[in-house]
Order: structure tokens, then sequence, then C-alpha cells
């Protein structure tokens, strides 16, 4: 279970409402590579991991995705709060306020709604791993280029926060994998399938 | 209630328990690190002392700290989404 602590783990102070940067950094609390499809994929993938460590790992990197996507819903949420009309129609937000005001929901920069499609639990753990430390490279990616994108210091402090714990859970998770492979047979990784093959009879006996 | 004094020992709670968050995450994969066990222990106790001292002075941080008087107080302070003021 989970226990909800009032507090985020990185401030979020904006004093200037910004309807075009709002338009963009939404993509990491809904998009292809953001912290909802982060925190499920990790969350989900944790049941068939059969190395306590590993899926230890993915627990904790899977929770610090929740706080995350509230940090990227508290960016959103104040460079939306206060906005005129005007402000929204020249940004181009109106396409988002005609459906959901400035309530916060979850879809990439493109407009497309959230979909699992983006993530992977593949009940084997190489092949998760691999898949998690290639997530964590595409949404430092994309802090890199909303980082190209945007001036405001105020917004920028918390994206370079997000963009720097990609770059660690991403040495965590080359860390998981290694763990997984030394519990394997080095002559071949994938001579079984350890998140379903152990503890089964062998074919034929 | 002091604003800005609230802030700034929001902003040490968050630095401690940040230590907190990545040191933990670090002996998953170096459980018998030392002198990382010993940073875990050093800076728990000082996320503890913090915590303590800003529940007694601004209100509780999980539902758990509502201290129960003649009402329901949770809600009380404000969400950590809102902008400060």
């Amino acid at each position: 279970m989970w226990t909800y602590e009032k507090k985020l783990q990185y401030p979020v102070n904006i004093t200037k409402p910004d309807a075009r940067a709002a338009k963009i950094i939404i993509t990491q609390f809904g998009g292809p590579d953001g912290e909802l499809a982060a925190s499920q994929r990790y969350l989900s993938q944790r049941y068939s991991m059969p190395y306590k460590q590993v899926a230890g790992i993915l627990t904790d990197i899977g929770t610090e995705e929740l706080a995350h996507m509230e940090i990227v819903s508290a960016i959103v949420h104040q460079l939306t709060k206060d906005l005129s009309l005007e402000e929204i129609k020249a940004s181009g937000l109106d396409t988002y306020f005609v459906d959901h005001t400035v309530g916060l929901y979850p879809q990439a920069a493109s407009g497309t709604p959230f979909s699992a499609t983006v993530l992977q639990s593949k009940g084997d753990p190489i092949t998760d791993m691999v898949e998690d430390m290639a997530a964590e490279q595409k949404a430092r990616t994309t802090y890199d280029n909303l980082l190209r994108l945007t001036d405001n210091p105020e917004v920028r402090d918390p994206l370079k926060f997000l963009r720097a714990r990609e770059v660690v859970h991403f040495q965590r998770f080359g860390e998981g994998l290694r763990i997984v492979q030394d519990h394997l047979n080095s002559r071949n990784f994938y001579a079984i399938n350890p998140g379903f093959d152990l503890n089964k009879p062998k074919c034929g006996n | 209630m002091s604003d800005m004094s609230r802030h700034a020992l929001m902003r040490k709670l968050q630095a401690q328990c940040f230590v907190l968050d990545d040191i933990i995450l670090y002996l998953q994969t170096h459980p018998s690190d030392q002198t990382a066990l010993n940073y875990y222990k050093k800076f728990k106790n000082l996320k503890n002392e913090t915590e303590k001292e800003y529940i007694e002075m601004y209100g509780p941080l999980t539902a758990d700290n509502v201290e129960v008087t003649d009402r329901w107080t949770w809600v009380d302070t404000p969400w950590p989404w809102e902008r400060q003021v």
C-alpha cells in the first residue's frame, strides 16, 4: 500500500503563468516517456521479478515516479492557473481548454491521451530491465528537449531535478540488469526466462 | 503563521528526505556499503528531527500526524501543488 505525504519531493513555485510551456511540459505527465507511464511500467513489472533486490529497485523507483508525476502536475497547474482567455487563445492552449479547462489530464504534448501502449511488462527480467534503462534515457532526452524550449528559471529548476533523476535511475536499473545476469548461466543468459521457468519441472520429466 | 519560515523549514525537510530517497535506492544495489549505511543513519536522524519540528509548528504531513481535537484538520494546511503566497 501507499501513504500520501503532503509534500513535493522537489519544490515547485512558479509565479508567472505560461500557457505555451504548460502545453509541452504536460507530456511528462501523460506522454510516451512521461512519469505516469514510468510508474505503471515499474510497479507492474515487480510481480514477475524473482530477485528480491531487483523487485526492491522497481518498487522504490516506481514509487518515486509517482512523486515525479505530482511535480510535473504541479508545474502544469501553476503555469495554467490565472491565465487569461486571451493568453489561452494566443498560445494554442484553447484546444486543451475546450475539453479540460485548466484541469490536469494525462496526455502527450501532441494532445494524444495517455495510453498503456507506450509501456511494456514482459514477464522476463532481462527484457524488463533493458526496457527500463531505455525508458529512463527516453525521459532524459525529453527533459533535455523541454530545457531547450524553456527560459524561465522557476520552470527550469524542477525540470533539471527531474532530468538528473532519470540519469540516477538508469544507473540503478543497469545494476539491476547485472544482478539478474549474475543469477543466470553466463554461457547463455537466455537459456531460461527466470520470470517463468524457475521451480518448474523440466520438460519431459 | 510566518509563511517564509514555513517554506524554509519545508525546503530543509525536502532536502533531507531527498538525501534519504537517493541513499535508499543506492543501498538496494550496494547493501553492504558501510559509508552509505552511516550516511543513511545520520540523515535518518536529521530528517526525523526536522519532520517532528515541522509537524509541531505547521501541521500534519500524513493523515496519521493529525492531532485529534474537536475537528479533523488534515485539509486545513495548503496542498503541496499550490503556488506559494
